[in-house]
Parts: structure tokens; sequence; C-alpha cells
């Protein structure tokens, strides 16, 4: 079963990101190494995950190196929450 | 007239203990050089460059990063007399292949002699260049130069201003060049001569009222124009303090940029459209406690169309943080200029007025708006600065009357020398009369200059320009989109201040599952191959795209189809 986190992140990268909501996201599919999440989404992206999880993401871990597909990010989510 | 060594010497001799640039790197504390830091480290890279046969008068390419390496080796192949151009770093996202082929085709127009980059990334220079057969004789590691910043005995190198080549140079010799248009590698180096710099300077500064009371702020980088020459000659040449962090940074973080003007008393910036609004929507009141903004007095938004409600969103936001609205302000430039071309009087506010959209269309006449029509916003990029003239003409270079549009063409001590061994484009942008054709469309009111459009297709993403069919030729490459069958295009986006990318393809598959996948294809590829993030993605059955007579995609025409059937289906603009 997917997580309740992933999904949400999904459904919000394809509404406001992509323009395409009914865009499926895998888990492990790329984000920032592929293009589907550009640099200038990163702080959206914090600041949804913080409002929505409760977790802050510090702005020098906004990287592929953090995290480049959903199920590395809700990885990172839940492990500070 | 002295040359830039001039400048650099005279700084070092009379206050080497003065700080010229401060750099902040995320999590690390601030770096201040001062200017006999600055001229130790660059006279190491002289040796450098000297030992690696480099002449005066060579070119010399750095792929380096906001840090301590490139302001040395910058300035140390400007005391070489070597001509230096600051290239774009790869990005995760750019193909690491692309960038090799774009590199290839960069060297073989500009034949520079060497390259400066880091030990991480020589592998990549390599194996783009055909040794013996390229002009690029060495590849300079940074952490290998003399005196280099991450060099082991990291030794200071004091000058020896005497046997410097840079001292040497003539005004009307070329000192630097810029890269900074387009999204591929054949991309036209603007070649700047000493002269038409330090003219720019002097107008440019008399423009702003520069004093040696200013602070520079900038996030900006230093491969294109408002980067090179507002946030890094101007102040470094001039004795005026700068703090510079990395656009990398800055994109992650953009209140780093309100901390540090309230730390260093900052007084100008210069930031693209798209920065009003991209800071106003995405920073918390948190990271603003304690920031006071009142020593800052000057914002020039430049490098993209300019909006006024961008300043309103702007002002809004920061205003309680001592943000004035006199701060707001405007300027049109291009590198061709040096910089500015216009640039808004600091004592007054950008003149904003409503003109009527149907006669800005067809008539290409901007009417003020009457009767409550259909208006749109525009707003002033001043003047042109005291240098430079302008003048509006039409497609056979007359002069057009106020309001009436039309290319910008201008005149001024401090135009390129040329883009780099490219005689025949040269030649080209140029009236008979020597009058240089911006391509962009504008008109005039008062004295006033309004940026009206540009004559070629082109996209402007955050102050990047982008040509379409780049972009097209891209998306050509994915399996099931046939070639001439995709148009690019931008639309603006009033809550981000600049445009989005749209790329519309034809495809003959009707299955969703098939279309996904060409989709995220061309998604992927276009990312990949050009660092540019596409918005929307449509793929549509033919006949769809509007074509010119010759066969062309008639961009235009495709945006204006696009627009309707998003309207038609409710969705935005």
């Amino acid at each position: 079963m997917t997580d309740e986190i992933t999904t949400t992140l999904a459904t919000y990268i394809a509404t406001e990101f992509l323009k395409q909501p009914d865009r499926l996201i895998n888990p492990d599919e790329p984000l920032l190494s592929s293009g589907l999440v550009d640099s200038f989404h990163l702080v959206d992206l914090s600041l949804f995950v913080e409002n929505n999880f409760g977790v802050r993401i510090d702005d020098a871990e906004l990287n592929a190196s953090s995290f480049d597909n959903l199920n590395q990010l809700t990885t990172f989510i839940k492990e500070r929450q | 007239m002295p040359n830039f060594s001039n400048y650099l010497q005279r700084h070092y001799e009379q206050t080497p203990d003065k700080v010229s640039i401060t750099l902040l790197f995320a999590g690390q504390p601030d770096r201040p050089v001062t200017y006999r830091e600055l001229i130790h480290g660059a006279s190491g890279y002289v040796q450098t460059y000297a030992q690696n046969g480099i002449q005066p008068g060579d070119v010399v390419l750095l792929i380096l990063q906001h840090d301590m390496d490139l302001l040395y080796a910058y300035f140390g192949a400007v005391l070489h007399g070597a001509i230096p151009s600051i290239m774009p770093f790869l990005t995760e996202k750019l193909l690491p292949e692309r960038y090799r082929t774009d590199l290839a085709e960069l060297v073989s127009v500009t034949r520079p002699t060497a390259i400066v980059t880091y030990r991480e990334f020589e592998p990549e220079i390599r194996a783009a260049l055909k040794p013996g057969e390229d002009s690029v004789k060495a590849v300079i590691v940074s952490d290998q130069a003399e005196g280099a910043a991450a060099s082991p005995l990291n030794s200071p190198c004091p000058p020896d201003f005497a046997a410097f080549g840079g001292l040497l140079r003539k005004e009307e010799d070329v000192v630097l060049l810029q890269h900074s248009s387009g999204s591929t590698g054949l991309q036209k180096g603007v070649a700047l001569s000493h002269r038409s710099i330090f003219n720019h300077l002097d107008a440019y500064g008399e423009s702003i009222r520069l004093t040696q009371d200013d602070v520079i702020v900038s996030w900006l980088p230093l491969y294109h124009d408002m980067g090179l020459i507002a946030c890094f000659l101007l102040p470094i040449l001039g004795g005026i303090p700068v703090v510079q962090m990395s656009p990398f940074d800055w994109v992650r973080a953009p209140y780093r940029l309100f901390q540090a003007i309230s730390t260093y008393r900052g007084t100008l910036t210069w930031l693209p459209n798209f920065a009003y609004n991209f800071c106003a929507q995405k920073i918390r009141d948190r990271d603003m406690e304690g920031v006071d903004l009142s020593s800052w007095r000057a914002s020039i938004n430049t490098a993209e169309p300019v909006k006024y409600k961008s300043h309103q969103m702007f002002y809004e936001r920061f205003k309680s943080y001592g943000l004035r609205l006199e701060t707001l302000q405007t300027s049109y430039g291009m590198a061709e200029n040096v910089f500015a071309v216009t640039q808004n009087d600091l004592s007054k506010l950008p003149y904003v007025e409503d003109v009527d959209r149907e006669s800005f269309a067809s008539d290409l006449i901007a009417r003020p708006a009457f009767d409550g029509r259909p208006a749109i916003q525009m707003m002033s990029c001043g003047k042109p600065i005291p240098n430079t003239s302008i003048r509006i003409v039409d497609r056979k270079g007359r002069d057009l009357a106020e309001r009436h549009i039309g290319e910008i063409v201008l005149k001024s001590n401090c135009m390129l020398t040329s883009y780099y061994n490219r005689p025949d484009i040269t030649k080209k942008a140029f009236l008979d009369d020597g009058w240089y054709m911006s391509g962009d469309y504008g008109y005039m009111v008062n004295g006033e200059v309004f940026i009206a459009g540009r004559k070629k297709d082109l996209i402007i993403v955050g102050g990047k320009n982008i040509y379409p069919q780049d972009l097209e030729l891209l998306a050509y490459e994915v399996p099931g989109v046939h070639a001439g069958r995709a148009s690019a295009f931008g639309l603006f986006n009033e809550a981000t201040g600049t445009e989005d990318v749209v790329m519309v393809a034809e495809v003959d598959i009707i299955d969703p599952v098939e279309r996904q996948k060409i989709a995220d294809g061309i998604r992927a590829t276009v990312t990949r191959g050009s660092a540019v993030a596409l918005r929307y993605v449509h793929l549509v059955s033919p006949p769809w795209l509007v074509k010119t007579s010759s066969g062309k995609t008639a961009r235009s025409a495709n945006r204006e189809k696009f627009l309707k059937e998003m309207q038609a289906k409710g969705q935005m603009y």
C-alpha cells in the first residue's frame, strides 16, 4: 500500500508543478535529476512539507543528494516527525 | 586612459586592507576578501597561466562556481593580460553529454587557450576536447594553481606588477568575453574593451549616483552581464564593497538576500522581475526576524520584462521591514552595451501607464487607455544613461514618432568590440550608420523608454534567454515526435512574474498511456538537454500546429491557439 505522505506529495507535485493533476508519480521516479521538479520549486516543496507534515527541511538539504524521489522524501519526513 | 590592471594595482597599493568582496556560503561563516588577498591570489594565477604558456590576448574559460578560486582565476587572467570568460557550471539536471557537446562547439568558435576548473570536473572538460586539434593548450585545475585558495601550501604571492602583461594592455584591447545569451553551445561571445567598460561604469555610476558609501548585495550568476558588470566589476574596480552569495543558495533560501542587506547595510541590488514575486511569496516571517531594510536605496529590476504588479507585491510584503517604495527601480540593458542602456531616475518612482490593448497589438501604437477598454499596464525602464543615445525605428530604419512601437536601436561609447570571432553576425547587428539593432521592440514617451516585446521568438525565464528552436530540436529526439511537429513558446505568468515554457507536440498515437510516456520523454529530454523545465507539455493530434508559408512552426499563432484551448477548458491564462 502506498504511504499517505507519498500520495499527498505526489498529488501536490502533479497538480502544482506539472499542471497535470492526473499524472501519476511513481514513488521511485527521479524528481530533481529528471527535471520534474526544478530548483525554483524546492522552496515551495519545503513550505508544503512544513505546513502539512510539521517537518522543517533545512535549505542546505534541498537537493538531489538528500532526496530525488518520493520514497526518499517520505523517509526523510518520517525520520523527523 | 588606464586599464583594468592599473585600477587593481592602485587598490592594492592604496587600500590593501579594505574588504573588496564578502563571499557568503550556506552553513559556513562569511568570507571577507581584502584587496591584498585578492591580488595575491590573482598573482598566483598569473604565474600559473605563464607556466602553462598562456599569452596576453589569449582567451581563458573559467568553469568555476561562487568561490575564491573564481575571483583569483578571473583577476589573474586580467593581470596576465589574458581574456577571461566565465561559463555556466554543469547542473545536476543537465546531461553531461549535452554539456560536452555544447562546450566543444563553444571551443571551436571562441578558441580559448586554457580552461580553469575543479579537479572533480576535469574529466568532464577533457572529454569535450580534442588534444592537438583544438585551441586548448591547458586544462588548469584550481587546486594546483599557485597560491590558490585550495592549495595545500596556500602561500600568498606578492605581485610583481612590472612583469604583468595586464599593465601593457591598451584601452581598445578586449578585456573580457560574456557568453550570456542562448541555451546551446553556439552562443555569441560579446567582446568588450577596457575603454567600453570604463565608459559604461562612468555613465552608469552617474545614473545611479554611485558613491563610496554604497554597498552592493548580490546572488546573481557571474556568467550573466547583470551579475558580472553591476555586482562584480563595478564594485571591485570602483572600490565599493560587494557581498555575494551563490544563485544555488539563494534559490533555496531567498531570505538570505534580506539578511545580508540587513547585516551589511546594503544599499544596491539588481534583480530580475521574477525575483520580486519569488521573494514576496516564499519567505517565512520567522526568517525575516530582526531584518532591517532601511539602508536599501535601490533595487533595480532588469534582464526580463518589468512588471509594476511585481513591485507592488514585493513592497506590500516587505514594507514593515523598512523597505521604501522608491527603492524599487527599473532599468533596461544588454551585454552589447556592457550592461545598462536606460535607468530610471532613482529619486522618482518608475512611470506606470495603462495603454489601449487593441491599438498596442493592431496599430503598434501605445495610446493611453480610454473609456474603460481593455488595457495593458506598462512600466517605464527610465531614460537612456548619459553616454547612450536611443532611437525607435521602423523596418527601414526610419525614426518613429512618440508612442509608436518599433525596434530600439542605440549608439554609445561603450558598445561591444565584436561578437568574438563572428565578424558575420557582428556586421549584421549594426545599421549602416553605426546604430546597433537591439532586437527589442519599444516606444518612448517624454524620453522614457518602454519595452514592448521582441523581434525574434525568445523566451525569457528568470532573466535567462531561451531560444524556442533549441527546445523544439530536443523534443524531436523523443520517439513518437516527428521533426517539425513541435512548437515551444513562453506564456507570462502573473503569479511568478516570469514566463512559463510550453511545448505543444503533434503525435499520431492515441493511447493515453503511450501519450503519457511521450510527454514524460519530452520533459526529460528538454530538461536534461537545456536545463530548462517545461511547465506545460501539451500533446495534440494532427493537424493542430499552425505553420508559416515556408513550413516553419508559427510560434505566436500556436501560442494563441493554445491559450484559447486552455481558456475554453476553464484553465488558467
